[in-house]
């Protein structure tokens, strides 16, 4: 499907539910279903700039750069059926960002449909920029409920040369603190996992500051479903042996498992975060790109 | 004048009378900020407190005044300059450091800490504020929350936007409210992120939490001379293509660096077309590695000559070099003009030999230094304004620049912001879809539009009033 074709289909009247792969929610409401323009719509190593139909999955994506070593770091769970739209309209980060920044971050350029019908563009195809309000940055993590993601420009980077995970029962604050620019550390409370990423003189470099308890693994635990959002300190209040006390009872874990970004503050559980108080400003937002709210009706993100 | 006797009375009501200024010459300097752009102060105003900014704030929407934030007054596109006699919100004297938190790597600041004051503040922690914009002595940190500042080291580090967490802000109404949050995903839409760049429209930032980044354990600056600007220019696209984001990619043009040299003597070569400084940062292994291919692409692109700084004083004289441009073309004439654009980076060379030919027609000295890496030019016009119609020129020239810079696939600013002086041309990127869902963003947060009025969106964005370049402003 073509662009202009995107935009009919979406159109001006009755509700819309934008679907990527559906690995991340199943879509609430009776609204049309719409899915964005896939495939690679320009690329140029040299700028380090790619521009991409939102409903291409980040497998083609990836396989795209990787042909000329380049990355985009947005590691969904799903590579082969999540999508670049469904990843920005979601707004999760991967487990990457500690190195490469949220994935609020990588968004340059969106042309999305709105919900009046009309093709809107947001932001620019280059990697600085700040012309106008940045409407980008308010379209990562929006769920499809302020525009239809159909195009979109993403910052890429260099491959890493080398990719190391290791595993060892060390300390994870220590193990940051050793570190200088680790890609990921998570904590399972027992555990901690570190990907070292880069030249290879660096990380070994870095890998020998971990210290002999750890060694090499295949990659990360698996995360259980649901990413809680809490300050990187929080951390020390999810193990009982270091619990402090100062954190609400209902953000504490107890004895489910989890899996802690270490430095991040985003904690994988087995059970949804609580919805949290917002500021009234944010449904003024929504009001105003949505007057009639029809794009993905039913879902909350003010 | 009645009118403006009861402003100025519940003004020093709100805070004390010695902090609310409105004497002819204290008006006609917050009339400008470091761009050519005059405006018109009604009252400038020096709060201390959050609470005293609300006050603010409400007696200047009491007395249907506009207000116009101001931070150390370097911005360089008029955002700072107030229209129609609007209340300048003075931050300057909200310059405590309030937090540092190094475990979470966040500090929370007023608005006016300068931006190199936090850097050296932190230092010892062994963390650092990354945005560096070339005045980052005398900017701050609110000025760089509402410009989404950038500068060299933006290239690996990202501009300020990436190194905000969360921004305590006073609404157009006085109302208060924080936007983001020190968690990983703060709730609801990325409101921070809309405001950051925002250029004072919506409201005024009165805390700010930035993410502090360590010092890299190694650094090498070098610095290459080429015999042709074409050189150079290959020398970063091949930087790039080589898989290397160099912690900074600078470019100075012939002029540039010879007038550099003339001020600093740090040994620019004065005979290259252009020479190119880039720094590479990080862990020894990754820097060497990145040094070596960088001297290799140079060479490759036929750089005469590639140094490197052998130690932290000659890596400071360098960057003196850089970041005093503006104070070496000061004594070649006391005007200059300066332009920021992006344009793709494989357009560097095409787009410059029309920056060059756009200036020879209209006889203005010209000069390039520019963050190369992330294809954000920098001409400069150098000129004396008492010359008769140079304005004029100076004037035209710029606009040219920017039709060149777009019709390369770039945009209009990377890291000065829109402000006034580029408002009417928003058009040449955005259509009027575009604008409008602009227009809507700023309606959220400032329906009467009355924080920092007709900066950013062009006349009509969304049903607006017809505006006016203000009478006597020249831009």
């Amino acid at each position: 499907m073509d662009l202009s074709a995107f935009i009919t289909e979406v159109g001006a009247a009755g509700p819309v539910v934008p679907v990527g792969g559906g690995t991340h929610w199943t879509p609430v409401g009776d609204g049309r279903r719409v899915r964005a323009p896939d495939g690679i719509v320009s690329y140029e190593p040299a700028e380090m700039v790619v521009r991409v139909g939102a409903g291409t999955t980040v497998a083609a994506l990836d396989e795209a750069l990787a042909a000329a070593g380049q990355m985009v770091p947005l590691d969904p769970a799903d590579p082969q059926r999540a999508t670049v739209g469904g990843v920005l309209a979601a707004g999760g980060s991967g487990l990457r960002r500690l190195r490469y920044g949220p994935v609020r971050d990588t968004l340059l350029e969106a042309r999305y449909v709105s919900a009046e019908g009309r093709l809107v563009k947001a932001g620019g195809p280059v990697v600085k920029n700040v012309s106008g309000f940045d409407l980008c940055r308010l379209l990562v993590g929006s769920r499809g409920t302020l525009g239809v993601l159909a195009e979109v420009v993403l910052r890429v980077q260099p491959r890493p040369r080398v990719t190391r995970w290791l595993m060892g029962a060390g300390d994870p604050l220590a193990a940051r603190r050793r570190l200088f620019r680790p890609s990921s550390i998570l904590w399972d409370g027992e555990m901690t996992w570190v990907l070292l990423e880069g030249d290879a003189v660096d990380v070994a470099a870095e890998a020998g500051a971990l210290g002999a308890g750890f060694v090499d693994v295949q990659g990360p635990p698996a995360l259980p479903p649901h990413p809680w959002s809490l300050r990187p300190s929080d951390l020390r209040d999810l193990s009982p042996r270091v619990s402090t006390g100062t954190v609400p009872v209902e953000t504490r874990v107890g004895g489910a498992r989890f899996v802690a970004e270490v430095g991040i503050g985003t904690v994988h559980r087995e059970d949804p975060q609580p919805p949290r108080p917002i500021d009234p400003l944010h449904q003024k937002v929504k009001d105003l790109f949505d007057p009639t709210n029809r794009l993905n009706p039913g879902v909350r993100v003010a | 004048m009645t009118q403006l006797a009861d402003l100025l009375a519940d003004l020093a009501a709100a805070l004390d009378a010695k902090r609310v200024h409105a004497d002819p010459l204290e008006l006609t300097l917050y009339a400008r900020d470091a761009s050519v752009i005059e405006g018109q102060a009604g009252v400038v105003v020096f709060p201390t407190t959050t609470e005293e900014v609300q006050a603010v704030v409400r007696v200047a929407r009491a007395h249907g005044r506009p207000i116009t934030p101001r931070g150390s007054g370097t911005g360089l596109s008029g955002g700072a300059v107030p229209l129609d006699d609007a209340v300048v919100v003075v931050t300057t004297r909200m310059d405590r450091i309030l937090e540092v938190d190094e475990e979470d790597r966040v500090a929370w600041v007023q608005p006016g800490v300068l931006n190199l004051d936090l850097s050296r503040a932190v230092a010892h922690l062994g963390l650092h504020f990354a945005p560096d914009p070339s005045s980052q002595q005398s900017c701050s940190v609110g000025g760089n929350v509402a410009n989404n500042s950038g500068g060299p080291h933006c290239l690996a580090y990202g501009v300020t936007s990436a190194h905000v967490l969360a921004v305590e802000v006073v609404l157009p109404d006085g109302s208060l409210t924080l936007l983001g949050g020190l968690d990983a995903d703060p709730a609801g839409y990325d409101l921070r992120g809309a405001f950051v760049g925002s250029e004072g429209t919506m409201g005024i930032a009165t805390r700010i939490a930035v993410r502090l980044t360590p010092i890299p354990p190694d650094v090498r600056t070098l610095l290459a001379d080429f015999p042709t600007v074409e050189g150079a220019a290959a020398a970063v696209t091949g930087i790039i293509a080589a898989g290397i984001v160099p912690a900074a990619l600078e470019m100075m043009d012939a002029e540039i660096t010879r007038a550099v040299e003339a001020y600093v003597h740090a040994g620019f070569p004065t005979d290259a077309a252009a020479v190119l400084l880039v720094e590479v940062d990080g862990m020894t292994g990754g820097v060497d590695a990145a040094a070596a291919a960088v001297q290799e692409v140079c060479g490759a692109n036929g750089a005469r000559h590639v140094r490197i700084a052998q130690d932290m004083a000659e890596r400071a004289l360098l960057w003196k070099g850089r970041k005093s441009a503006f104070g070496a073309i000061a004594r070649i004439a006391p005007n200059y003009y300066l332009h920021d654009a992006v344009v793709p980076r494989t357009k560097l060379v095409e787009v410059l030999n029309q920056v060059y030919e756009i200036a020879a027609r209209h006889q203005l000295v010209m000069m390039n230094v520019f963050h190369a890496g992330d294809g954000n030019l920098h001409p400069l016009i150098v000129f004396d304004r008492r010359v008769e119609g140079v304005m004029e020129r100076v004037h035209h020239a710029g606009a040219e620049i920017m039709e060149v810079c777009v019709a390369a696939g770039g945009v209009l600013s990377g890291e000065h912001g829109i402000g006034l002086e580029k408002r009417d041309f928003m058009g040449l990127i955005f259509s009027p879809d575009d604008l409008d869902a602009q227009a809507r963003l700023r309606d959220a947060f400032d329906p009467e539009g009355m924080c920092n009025p007709r900066k950013v969106l062009p006349a009509g964005s969304r049903c607006g009033d017809l505006q006016q370049v203000p009478e006597g402003a020249w831009i």
